[in-house]
Parts: structure tokens; sequence; C-alpha cells
């Protein structure tokens, strides 16, 4: 007897992949997804759960159903890969120094004098001075200043 | 950075000026500024000297083991003064700019008005 494709097995993959590639090429963009990978876990979760059903039927029901063995891989991948992401994203990218020295609230920000994106150097003091890029004259009621990791 | 651009208006009615900083060169920022249409000031420094003068310096958190900075956002007011800070705990976690204006807005009173 000819047994059954087991479908579930590979949409609960294919979900599983999505979720490992769709954080960094699509969710990161925006906060509510960056900031917790909440769309991403639940693609997991609908994968685990489809890739549970198909391993539980080529199991149960090896003569209707394929998928034994490239099921059992097929999961393993799964599993390796959510590990792999789980121990980026909730560990990893949270090993971050703990700046105890850096100036505090009511401190003077520590003045500067570092080149802007055309080569001119700029200081805070010039920041305060000018209000937004290219206008000079009144001055700012305010500096906010976003140290960030740079892109690579 | 990106969302930052985006309000980038709300920051400039206040004049609040937008000012990122990194270890990346002035060149590779031009274009990357270039790229994404990022208009506000990116400040290059690149042996990472003002980011160890904040204490922000994250070693070997860049590419190839690299010092870079930490992410964090400090909000000066006109007089120089340090009025809020964020000082997150994971790269992924970043002010957003709505939590920034909220604060400007609320220390407004009490700051100089630095006319």
């Amino acid at each position: 007897m000819k047994r059954r494709w087991n479908f579930s097995l590979w949409a609960g993959f294919l979900l599983v992949v999505l979720g490992l590639v769709s954080y960094v090429t699509f969710f990161v963009r925006f906060p509510i997804t960056r900031d917790f990978p909440w769309a991403n876990l639940l693609l997991f979760f609908t994968g685990a759960v489809l890739l549970g059903k198909g391993l539980i039927q080529s199991f149960r029901q090896p003569e209707l159903y394929r998928g034994k063995i490239l099921g059992s891989i097929l999961a393993a991948v799964s599993l390796a890969g959510i590990g792999f992401f789980s121990y980026g994203l909730f560990y990893l990218v949270r090993q971050l120094p703990s700046s105890a020295a850096a100036p505090r609230l009511g401190q003077k920000a520590p003045d500067f004098t570092l080149s802007d994106q055309n080569g001119k150097p700029v200081t805070l003091a010039e920041l305060l001075a000018s209000p937004s890029a290219g206008t000079a004259g009144a001055r700012a009621n305010g500096v906010l200043l976003i140290f960030y990791r740079g892109y690579w | 950075m990106r969302s930052f651009q985006q309000r980038l208006t709300d920051f400039n009615t206040r004049a609040v000026r937008v000012v990122a900083i990194s270890v990346d060169a002035p060149e590779v920022t031009r274009q990357h500024c270039q790229k994404l249409g990022f208009t506000y000031t990116f400040l290059s420094d690149p042996n990472a000297e003002v980011i160890r003068r904040y204490d922000l310096l994250h070693q070997g958190g860049g590419p190839k083991g690299a010092d870079i900075a930490r992410p964090a956002e400090f909000l000066i007011d006109s007089t120089g003064t340090i009025r809020w800070i964020n000082l997150t705990d994971s790269v992924t976690v970043r002010a957003r700019p709505e939590q920034v204006l909220k604060a400007f807005d609320d220390l407004k009173p009490a700051a100089p008005s630095g006319a």
C-alpha cells in the first residue's frame, strides 16, 4: 500500500525556518516585534505543534504515513534552531557592560569633538547652539545623544 | 535609528537636536545615511574615546571582537545638563522616540527656556 505524504512534518519545519529567518530580516524593524520576539515564538510554537502531529502520525501509523526518519531529522534540526535562536535573543543580546561609571542625571554632559558623516568636526557645545542639522543661530532646547553599535 | 528619523519633525519643533554616535567611520555612516534616508547628525568615534568617557564601551561586542558602543540614550538640556538617561539591558530593546519626546515634555517646566 502506498503511504501518504506527511504534510504536517514539512509545514511544521517550514514554519520553524520562517521563525528563524524572519526576526533579522523583518520583525527587527518594528519595536513591538523586536523588543520581545513574540511573533517568532508564535511561529516556533505552531511549527512545533505541526511537527509533533506529523511525528505522532508517522510513528503510530507507519503503514499510513511516511516520515519516521525524515521527521525525526526535521524535528531535531528545528529544536537545534530554536535553541540557537533563544540563546541569541534571550542571552547573548543581554551581555552588555553595566556602564556603572556613565554620566548621571543632573551632571553636565562631558564635552567632545567628533567628526560628523561629512567629516566635519562637531562639538557638543556647537550642537547645543543649533536646534537641527543645518541650522544655526537659535539655541537648541536640548540634544539627544543616541549611542549605537554601528552597522556591519 | 529609523524610528527617530520618522519622528524627526517632532524633535525639530521642540528644537531638540538628534545626534547618533558610534565607532563607524564618517564615510561608512554617510553611505548608510544616504541609503536609508537619515538626515540627522551622525558622529564618528572610531577610537571610542568619547564612548569610553561616557563608560559605554562594549569590549569585543562588535564584528571580529571589535570594541563598540553599547546602546544608550542621553537627553541633555540647553545648559548641557543630563536630564534623562536610558541604559538598556538588551541590544534589541532601544529607546523609542515617543519615550524621549515624553521625557522632554515632562521635564520642560524645570528646564531653563534656553531662548
